[in-house]
């Protein structure tokens, strides 16, 4: 009774977090909303049993979501939320193809004979975890470290305004830096 | 608490998440709609591992997975914006239209 009573009540606090994102007006408080639905789904998945995984989305989440909101503040279209305001857009076509999901995702959901449960989970569920990491899902375990490190790169490179190839030349042999104030340290 | 009230609480998050991602104007809202559609596959996933498969380690591997991609997501996402934003003074979806086909 009393997980029937939790889980319904991470359920809609997750699914009504979520869409109140969309309605706040600021952007701040659409972060710590979005922030809320990610807890209420961490601890739906620490109802499954899983304790290692729902504690690493609660940390995970929190410091991402505190970075969001540095950068929600750098790009703020409603600072503090003053004003009221519509940030939508081609919103009655988005509502037909979101209710469309929902349907379609929910009829498979109730309509579908899913299987019976087959077997039992490992007694050391972390364990079994890294044991398959470090073992069998080897290649997903590298994919995603390529794919990280390919994320580091890419980022940096975009967030960067102006490298060393924009003041040395394409092959960094400038006599000279092209900077747009001179001084500092040379060549 | 059976699979399928799990699925349809991660039904209502994609939906929500695609909704908002297809609606918002500001990028970084784009993003938390993604971010909240990526929410409802990580409790699909734990819900598939702990009523279809728990002697398996695959439905923890795909959170493993999502987590990940939300992480990419971001970094990727707020660089993206940062550079646009440098470039052309942008932070709405609706003025970044060069591309449109």
């Amino acid at each position: 009774m009393i997980t029937i009573a939790l889980f319904g009540a991470l359920a809609v606090t997750a699914v009504v977090a979520g869409a109140l994102v969309f309605r706040v007006d600021s952007m701040a408080r659409a972060t710590f909303l979005l922030l809320l639905s990610f807890l209420a789904v961490a601890g739906l998945v620490l109802m499954t049993g899983l304790h290692y995984l729902g504690l690493v989305i609660v940390l995970m989440m929190i410091i991402e979501m505190v970075v969001m909101a540095v950068f929600m503040i750098m790009y703020m279209m409603n600072p503090a939320g003053l004003m009221p305001m519509s940030m939508f857009h081609n919103t009655r076509g988005s509502a037909v193809v979101a209710a469309t999901t929902f349907v379609a995702l929910a009829g498979g959901a109730l309509l579908v004979d899913w299987p019976v449960r087959g077997g039992r989970p490992a007694p050391d569920l972390t364990m079994a975890l890294g044991e398959s990491l470090m073992g069998g899902q080897m290649l997903t375990m590298m994919t995603l470290g390529v794919t990280l490190f390919a994320t580091i790169v890419g980022t940096v490179v975009l967030a960067t305004g102006r490298g060393r190839y924009d003041r040395l030349g394409d092959e960094l042999d400038a006599p000279e830096s092209d900077d747009r104030d001179r001084g500092g340290v040379g060549r | 608490m059976t699979l399928q009230a799990f699925l349809v609480v991660a039904a209502a998050l994609v939906s929500v998440g695609l909704f908002g991602a297809l609606t918002q104007q500001s990028i970084v809202m784009v993003m938390m709609g993604l971010e909240l559609l990526l929410n409802g596959v990580i409790l699909a996933a734990a819900a598939f591992w702990y009523f279809l498969a728990p002697a398996g380690t695959e439905g923890q591997v795909l959170i493993v997975v999502v987590v990940t991609a939300m992480a990419i997501e971001m970094a990727a996402g707020f660089a993206v914006t940062t550079a646009i934003y440098r470039a052309k003074r942008i932070d709405m979806t609706d003025d970044a239209a060069e591309l449109r086909g």
